[in-house]
C-alpha cells in the first residue's frame, strides 16, 4: 500500500474580495519528490503556498498531512507541521552572520551557542551540499549565498517539506545549477519539495511531477517524464480567449526611438540588461512580453534616463525638428545612412504623402528634388546617461507610466492637482507653480477618463488601484507624448478600467505616437499589440508579428534558454 | 471562520499569529480622519492635560483653589498690556525658530540643530555690534548684522546638510552634536568680551551708544513680531505655492518619485537646509539686536527645541504654527505667573509644559489610528 | 610641570567626569538597540538623579545627625529611587513612542523638558525645606559611603591610585557597561534584541515579541542612564546637588554612544577620553580660563568626526541601528 502523500489539498479556495485567487485546488505532495507548480504571473500559485505556510487561511477545502488533517492558521502551524517556505523577498538581518540569522527566533532550551549553531549549520550545509560560510555576514552575501540561508534556516528548524517561490529568479545560471543539485540531494534524503515556476526548462530538468494553475485554477498534474515543454505551455497559456481590442492598423510609422545594443548591469553585478536592441515606431504599440524580471522595469527606466548603462545607445528622433536635407550637397552615403536609419522623409509641398525612399540613389533623390520635392531628416538625440530633467530640456517629449504607481509614478500623500504638476511644475520662468493649469487637467482628467473621486483635491493614496492608474495614465498622456511607455498599466485593474487603459494607448498610437507596452497578460498582448517583443533575462529573443503570434509561440520565446545557458546549467547540476 | 473569510490581502503572516491568540483589540490606520474630528481629540486632550497641570499645582503647592491657577495662567499672559506684548513678542521668536525648521522636517530631514543656528546667527550679529558698532553708520550696520547672522547660521545648518546629501551622514545626530559645538564658543565669547572682570556676562552692548540696536516700531516689542509675520507669510506662500517648496515636499514624501521626474535631490537637500539655517539666524538676530541686546549660551532659551515640537503639532503648516506656538507660549508665560504667584520654583513652568505635550503628542495616535474591539461587527469594515 | 602625581589627579578628575556619561550612554546604547533614539536621555538621568537625592534626602533627615547612616539602606534607596524614577521616564516615553507610535525625536525632546524641569523644581524645593543659603543641597553623609574606596587602595601605590581609589558605583558603571556588551555579543536575548533593532519585520517573522523587546531595553536603559545622574551628585560632585550643575552630560552620553559606534564596552575608555576631554585644559598651565570653554567643545567635535568617518566609510558594524527613529506597525509592512 502506499504511503500517505507528505501533504495534501482538497478543493481549497481563497478569495481577496471579488478576485478568485484560487479556485477549487486539489493538490498532493509525497514523500521525497519534487513537485513544480506551474503557472503564468497571477495564476495563484503564490497564494496557494501562502495558505500551506499560514500566510493566508483558506476560505473552503481541507489540507491533510500524512494522511491527517489540518489546520494551519500561522507560520507557526506550519512550522509544527514541518513546512517551511523560502520567500522571493528574504528576512535576513543583514548584519548578522549566517548562523546567526538562522537561530534568530529559535528557543531550544538550550544554552546559547553560536559557535555550536555554526557547527550545526555546517553540518546540514555538508549534507546536502549547500556551499555556505556560516560566520559570513549576510552583507557580505551574493543573492544565492542569502538564499542558501534562509533554505538552511527552515532545515534547522526541521522542516521536511519545503517550498520555494520562484527561487530561481534571481540566481546566475551556475548559481541554479548548484541550487538544483542540492534540491535532488533534499529528495533522496525523502523531504518533499514544492517549487513554484514558470520556467518550462527548469521544471523538466529538475522536477519529478508537474501541477499546472491556470488564472487561479488547478488544471492538472502530469508526470515531468511523459511530458514536453509544448503540452506544458499549452496548459499553462490556456485556450485563446478573445478579448475584442481595437485595433487599428498603424499609420506613418517612422522610428521614433532606436534602442542599439545596450547592456546595464546592476549593485549585484548581474547583467540585468544584455545587448538589447529594437525600435520603437511612431504609430504603433510595440509590446514587451517576458516572465517577471526579465529586464523590463531596467529596460524602461534605461530610456526613461534612471538607470546607468554599460553599453549601447538610446537613440531618439526628435520628430518636433525638421532639418532640411539638400540631395545635391549630401554624399550617397550620407543619404544611404538617413534611409536606412529611416530618417530620410519626403516633404512634398503639395501632396505632403510620405513616400517609401527605400532602394532610392542619389541621382534619383536629386531628379526628385529637382521636381519640386524636399527632404528633410529630424536629429538624432542619444539619450544614453542622460538624468530626465536634462532628456526633458532637450525637448524629447517622453511619458512613462512606471510599475510602482504609488511609490514612483505618484505621490500618495499629494492630491490629483499636485501629481498632476510633477510633470510641468518646472515649467516658465517663475518662482511660483501655477495650479491652475494642474486643476483644469485634473479636472478634465476625471471627467474625461470617469476617475470616481470626491474631487480634484483628495489624495491620490485614498483613491482605488483603477483610479489611480487612470490618473497617471491621463498625466503621462496629458504631456503630449513622442513616446509612451507603460509598465504593466493594467495590473490590479477590473475589466471595465482595463479597457479604459487599453483605448487611451491604442487612441495614442492613432495619434503618432510610439506606445511601448509592457505587458503580462498574454491575451492581452497578442490582441493588443502590432509588434512584440519577447525578453528572456535580460536578452531579446523574439521579436513577433503582433497580429499573427501565438500565446505558446511567445510563451516558449519567454521561458526558453538557449543553449549556453543550458550547458552551464546541466554542466554543474551534475 | 466568518471573520476569517474577510481578512484583507494585506495581513499577511503576523496577522495570522494574532488571529490565534485573539487579541482583545487591534490597531488599524485611520483613513484621513474629517478635520473637525481630529481637532476635538486635539482639544480634548488639552483640556485633560490642564486638568492634571492644575491637580499637580494642587499638589505641590498646598493650599491652592484649582481655579486660582487657571486665573493665574490667563493672567500670565494677558493680565497687563505690558504681559501681552511680552507674550506675544517671545511667540514670535518661537514662532520664528519653528518657521525656521519646517521647511527641512517637511523634507524629512530631522534639523534638531536649531539651538545651536539660532546662537551662531545671535553670535554674529553681537560681534557686529560689539566691533564694528561704532565704525559704521547706523542702519548699514544692521544690514551688516543681519547678512552676518543670516550667513552664520546658514553654514551651521550647511554642514550637516552636505554631509547627508553626500554620504547619508546621520542628521539627526549631527545637527544635534553642533549644538553644544555653538554653545560652547559662544561661552568662550562672552568671557573674551565680558563685561567685568570674571562675571562671564557680556551684560548689554553698546547700552549708551545702542549701536547696532533694531529701531523700535511703535514700542520695544514690535518689531519681532512684524518680522516674524511677514515670515510666517512668506514661508507659507513659499511652501504651498513655490516651485522650491513643491520641491521640497516630493522629497520629503518619496525620493524615488523626486529621481523619476529629475529633481536634484542633494540640491534640494542642501538649498532647504541653508534656508532653515538662515532663519535660524534671523531669529538669533532678532534675539540679540532687536530684544536682549546680548547674548549668552542660554540665549535661545531651548527654543531650538521646542520649535521642533511647535512645527510638529502643526504639522508642518506655517499659519496652524501660529496656533501652535501660541499655546507653548501660553503655557510658559501661564505657568511663570502659577510659580510667581504660589512662589514655586521657575522650573515648575517646565514641567507643566512636559505634560501637556505628553497628551499632544499622545493623542496623535488617536487622529490617526483606530483602536477595533474584537467583537466590533466592524472589524474589517 | 606634568608629573605622575598631576596625572594621577587629572586621571581621577576623568574617570569621575567620565562615569556619569558612561552609565547615560550604556543606557542609550540599549535604547538605541531596539531602533529607539531617545532624546530624553538627559531628562531621564536629570529625573533619575533627583529621585535618588530625594531619597537619600529623607532617609538621612530622619537619621539625627550624629548618629551613623546603616550603610546598606543609605545606598539602596537612594539607588533604588533612582532607578524607579528613571523607570518611570523609561514607560514614558515607551509608552509614547512603542504603543502610541509618537515621533521619537519629539517625545524624547518632551522627556527632557519635563525631566530637566521636574529634576530642578525638586532640587529647589528640597533647597527651600533646608533654609540653607547658598542655592544647594548638601548630602554629606550618603556622599562619604558612596565615595569610600576600596580599602586597599592605598596600600598599591600608583596602581592603586588609579584604579582603585574610586567608590564603588565607578566600577559598577564599568561593570554594568562590560555586561550590557556580553549581553548584546553572548546571549539569545541580545541577538534577538539586536535584530528588533536592525530589521523589526525579520525579527517579528522569526517569532520574537517586537513591542516587548522594545520596552525592556527603553526601560532597562532608562534605569542605567538615571544610575548615572545619581552617581554625578553622589560622588562626582561630593553629594552636592544645584540646580543646572548637571549641565550637558545627558547630551554627552548621547555622543558618546556615537563615538563607540554603540559598543558599551568601548564606552568604558570612551568614558575617560570624554572626561579627560572635558577637563583637558587642565593640562596645560597658563591657559586662560576662556579656554576652557572652547576645550569642551572637544567630545562633541570628535563625536562629529566619528559620524562623518562611518558613514562616509560605510563599515557596516560601525552604523546605527538600521531602524533606529522608525516607528514599527506590523500591518504597514
Amino acid at each position: 500500500m502506499q504511503a500517505a502523500p507528505a501533504i495534501e489539498l482538497k478543493g481549497v479556495t481563497k478569495t481577496f474580495g471579488h478576485v478568485v485567487a484560487n479556485k477549487n485546488v486539489n493538490l498532493e505532495v509525497r514523500r521525497g519528490e519534487i513537485l513544480a507548480i506551474l503557472g503564468e504571473n497571477g495564476s495563484g500559485k503564490t497564494t496557494l503556498m501562502n495558505m500551506i505556510s499560514g500566510i493566508y487561511f483558506p476560505d473552503e477545502g481541507q489540507i491533510f498531512i500524512d494522511g491527517q488533517e489540518v489546520t494551519i492558521r500561522s507560520p507557526k502551524d506550519a512550522f509544527n507541521c514541518g513546512i517551511g517556505m523560502i520567500h522571493q523577498h528574504f528576512k535576513l538581518v543583514d548584519l548578522f552572520t549566517a548562523a546567526e540569522n538562522i537561530i534568530l527566533g529559535v528557543n531550544d532550551g538550550k544554552k546559547y551557542n553560536v559557535k555550536e549553531a555554526a557547527v550545526r549549520v555546517q553540518e546540514i550545509a555538508d549534507r546536502y551540499g549547500f556551499i555556505l560560510d556560516p560566520n559570513k555576514k549576510i552583507y557580505d552575501m551574493s543573492v544565492s549565498e542569502k538564499q542558501t540561508v534562509e533554505i538552511i534556516k527552515v532545515l534547522y528548524r526541521g522542516a521536511d517539506i519545503l517550498i520555494l517561490d520562484e527561487p530561481t529568479a534571481v540566481l546566475t545560471p551556475q548559481e541554479t545549477g548548484r541550487l538544483f543539485s542540492v534540491l535532488r540531494n533534499m529528495r533522496d534524503d525523502g523531504k518533499s519539495i514544492i517549487i513554484i515556476t514558470h520556467k518550462l526548462h527548469e521544471v523538466l530538468s529538475l522536477s519529478d511531477r508537474v501541477s499546472v494553475l491556470r488564472k487561479g485554477e488547478y488544471i492538472g498534474t502530469v508526470n515531468t517524464a511523459e511530458t514536453n515543454e509544448n503540452e506544458l505551455t499549452e496548459m499553462m497559456v490556456g485556450k485563446k480567449i478573445t478579448l475584442n481590442i481595437d485595433r487599428p492598423e498603424p499609420k506613418n510609422m517612422k522610428n521614433r526611438l532606436v534602442i542599439n545594443d545596450i547592456t546595464s548591469v546592476d549593485a549585484f553585478g548581474h547583467t540585468v540588461l544584455d545587448h538589447v536592441s529594437f525600435i520603437a515606431r511612431s504609430g504603433e504599440i510595440l509590446g514587451i512580453a517576458g516572465i517577471a524580471g526579465s529586464g523590463q522595469r531596467e529596460l524602461l527606466e534605461a530610456i526613461a534616463g534612471l538607470q546607468q548603462l554599460r553599453s549601447g545607445e538610446i537613440v531618439y528622433y526628435d520628430p518636433k525638428i525638421d532639418i532640411a536635407v539638400d540631395a545635391e550637397k549630401a554624399s550617397e552615403e550620407e543619404l544611404q545612412t538617413l534611409i536606412a536609419e529611416d530618417n530620410l522623409i519626403l516633404r512634398d509641398p503639395e501632396t505632403r504623402v510620405r513616400a517609401d525612399l527605400r532602394g532610392k540613389t542619389k541621382a534619383e533623390l536629386e531628379r526628385m528634388q529637382a521636381g519640386g520635392a524636399a527632404f528633410v531628416r529630424h536629429p538624432r538625440v542619444n539619450l544614453r546617461d542622460k538624468t530626465p530633467t536634462e532628456i526633458r530640456e532637450m525637448g524629447v517629449r517622453l511619458s512613462f507610466v512606471p510599475e510602482d504607481r504609488l511609490g514612483m509614478g505618484l505621490v500618495g500623500n499629494m492630491d490629483i492637482i499636485d501629481n498632476m504638476m510633477l510633470r510641468s511644475y518646472k515649467k516658465g520662468m517663475s518662482v511660483f507653480v501655477d495650479r491652475k493649469n494642474p486643476r483644469n487637467l485634473a479636472e478634465e482628467i476625471i471627467s474625461e477618463l470617469e476617475v470616481v473621486t470626491p474631487g480634484p483635491t483628495t489624495p491620490v493614496r485614498r483613491l482605488s488601484g483603477g483610479n489611480v492608474q487612470k490618473v497617471l495614465v491621463g498625466r503621462e498622456i496629458a504631456a503630449n507624448p513622442k513616446v509612451l511607455m507603460a509598465a504593466y498599466p493594467v495590473r490590479g485593474l477590473d475589466i471595465n478600467s482595463s479597457y479604459t487603459i487599453y483605448n487611451l494607448l491604442t487612441k495614442q498610437k492613432e495619434s503618432g505616437v510610439a506606445v511601448i507596452f509592457v505587458g503580462e497578460d498574454l491575451d492581452v498582448l497578442v490582441e493588443l499589440c502590432d509588434r512584440i517583443l519577447v525578453i528572456n533575462s535580460g536578452r531579446v529573443t523574439g521579436l513577433l508579428d503582433g497580429r499573427s503570434a501565438t500565446k505558446e509561440e511567445i510563451g516558449l520565446l519567454m521561458t526558453k534558454t538557449d543553449d549556453r545557458q543550458e550547458g552551464e546549467a546541466d554542466g554543474s547540476a551534475e | 471562520m466568518a471573520l476569517l473569510n474577510k481578512i484583507p490581502k494585506e495581513n499577511s503572516a503576523a496577522e495570522g499569529q494574532k488571529r490565534v491568540k485573539e487579541p482583545l483589540f487591534h490597531i488599524v490606520k485611520r483613513d484621513a480622519p474629517v478635520w473637525y474630528k481630529a481637532w476635538l481629540i486635539r482639544a480634548a486632550a488639552i483640556v485633560l492635560a490642564l486638568l492634571l497641570c492644575a491637580v499637580v499645582t494642587v499638589l505641590l503647592a498646598r493650599n491652592v483653589n484649582p481655579l486660582d491657577v487657571f486665573k493665574a495662567m490667563i493672567s500670565g499672559n494677558f493680565g497687563t498690556v505690558r504681559r501681552i506684548w511680552v507674550m506675544l513678542q517671545s511667540l514670535s521668536i518661537l514662532l520664528c525658530v519653528s518657521l525656521a525648521l519646517t521647511p527641512a522636517f517637511k523634507m524629512r530631514f530631522w534639523n534638531i540643530g536649531g539651538e545651536g543656528q539660532i546662537l551662531i546667527g545671535g553670535l554674529a550679529t553681537a560681534a557686529c555690534m560689539k566691533l564694528l558698532g561704532a565704525k559704521m553708520p547706523p542702519v548699514l550696520l544692521i544690514f551688516v548684522m543681519l547678512a552676518a547672522s543670516i550667513a552664520a547660521g546658514a553654514i551651521w545648518a550647511l554642514i550637516p546638510a552636505v554631509f547627508k546629501a553626500q554620504w547619508n551622514t546621520n542628521e539627526t545626530l549631527f545637527t544635534l552634536m553642533m549644538n553644544y559645538v555653538a554653545i560652547q564658543i559662544v561661552s568662550y565669547f562672552t568671557m573674551v568680551w565680558e563685561a567685568h572682570k570674571g562675571s562671564a556676562n557680556i551684560g548689554i552692548i553698546n547700552s549708551k551708544t545702542h549701536y547696532g540696536w533694531l529701531p523700535q516700531i511703535g514700542n520695544e516689542y514690535l518689531l519681532s513680531i512684524i518680522v516674524v509675520l511677514a515670515l510666517t507669510v512668506a514661508m507659507y506662500i513659499y511652501l504651498r505655492y513655490s516651485k522650491h517648496g513643491y520641491e521640497i515636499s516630493v522629497v520629503g514624501e518619496s525620493q524615488n518619485t523626486a529621481r523619476y521626474i529629475g529633481i536634484n535631490v542633494k540640491k534640494v537637500i542642501i538649498r532647504t537646509m541653508i534656508l532653515s539655517g538662515a532663519l535660524c539666524g534671523i531669529a538669533g538676530f532678532l534675539l540679540v539686536g532687536s530684544i536682549d541686546h546680548t547674548i549668552t549660551p542660554t540665549s535661545s532659551n531651548n527654543r531650538g527645541f521646542t520649535a521642533i515640537m511647535v512645527s510638529w503639532l502643526a504639522k508642518f503648516n506655517p499659519l496652524m504654527m501660529l496656533l501652535t506656538s501660541f499655546l507653548i507660549v501660553f503655557l510658559e508665560c501661564g505657568a511663570k505667573e502659577i510659580t510667581t504667584k504660589f512662589s514655586l520654583d521657575k522650573s515648575f513652568s517646565d514641567i507643566l509644559t512636559g505634560i501637556i505635550l505628553f497628551f499632544i503628542i499622545g493623542c496623535e495616535f488617536f487622529i490617526n489610528y483606530q483602536i477595533k474591539f474584537r467583537h466590533s461587527q466592524k472589524e474589517v469594515a | 610641570m606634568f608629573t605622575m602625581v598631576r596625572f594621577v589627579t587629572l586621571f581621577h578628575q576623568a574617570v569621575l567626569q567620565g562615569i556619569p556619561i558612561l552609565y547615560g550612554s550604556t543606557g542609550e546604547i540599549l535604547t538605541e538597540k531596539s531602533g529607539h533614539l531617545n532624546l530624553g536621555i538627559p531628562g531621564v538621568m536629570y529625573f533619575g538623579a533627583i529621585s535618588g537625592v530625594i531619597g537619600a534626602f529623607l532617609y538621612e533627615n530622619n537619621v539625627p545627625t550624629g548618629e551613623a547612616l546603616n550603610p546598606v539602606l543609605a545606598i539602596l534607596i537612594p539607588m533604588l529611587s533612582a532607578m524607579l524614577g528613571s523607570l518611570l521616564m523609561g514607560l514614558i516615553y515607551c509608552f509614547l513612542t512603542v504603543s502610541l507610535r509618537a515621533n521619537q525625536n519629539v517625545t524624547g525632546l518632551a522627556i527632557t523638558t519635563f525631566g530637566v524641569g521636574f529634576g530642578n523644581f525638586f532640587g529647589a524645593s528640597l533647597v527651600k525645606i533646608t533654609k540653607s543659603e547658598v542655592p544647594s543641597l548638601a548630602l554629606p553623609r550618603t556622599s562619604l559611603l558612596f565615595q569610600t574606596q576600596l580599602p586597599f587602595a592605598d596600600k598599591l601605590g600608583v596602581f592603586g591610585q588609579l584604579f582603585m581609589s574610586f567608590g564603588f558605583m565607578t566600577y559598577l558603571g564599568v561593570l554594568i557597561a562590560i555586561l550590557a556588551a556580553l549581553f548584546l555579543r553572548k546571549t539569545r536575548t541580545g541577538l534577538h534584541l539586536r535584530a528588533v533593532g536592525e530589521n523589526p519585520a525579520t525579527a517579528d517573522a522569526a517569532g520574537i515579541n517586537v513591542n516587548r523587546y522594545k520596552y525592556s531595553a527603553t526601560c532597562i536603559g532608562s534605569m542605567i542612564a538615571g544610575l548615572g545622574g545619581l552617581f554625578y551628585v553622589l560622588d562626582a560632585s561630593n553629594g552636592i546637588w544645584a540646580n543646572g550643575a548637571f549641565g550637558d552630560r545627558g547630551w554627552l552620553a548621547i555622543a558618546l554612544v556615537i563615538f563607540v559606534v554603540w559598543r558599551p564596552d568601548l564606552g568604558v575608555p570612551g568614558s575617560i577620553v570624554f572626561g579627560f576631554l572635558y577637563i583637558s585644559y587642565l593640562f596645560i598651565d597658563g591657559l586662560p580660563m576662556r579656554a576652557s570653554e572652547l576645550f569642551k567643545m572637544a567630545p562633541y567635535i570628535v563625536t562629529i568626526i566619528v559620524l562623518i568617518l562611518t558613514s562616509v566609510r560605510k563599515n557596516r558594524e560601525h552604523q546605527p541601528p538600521a531602524s533606529l527613529g522608525l516607528s514599527y506597525f506590523r500591518e504597514e509592512r
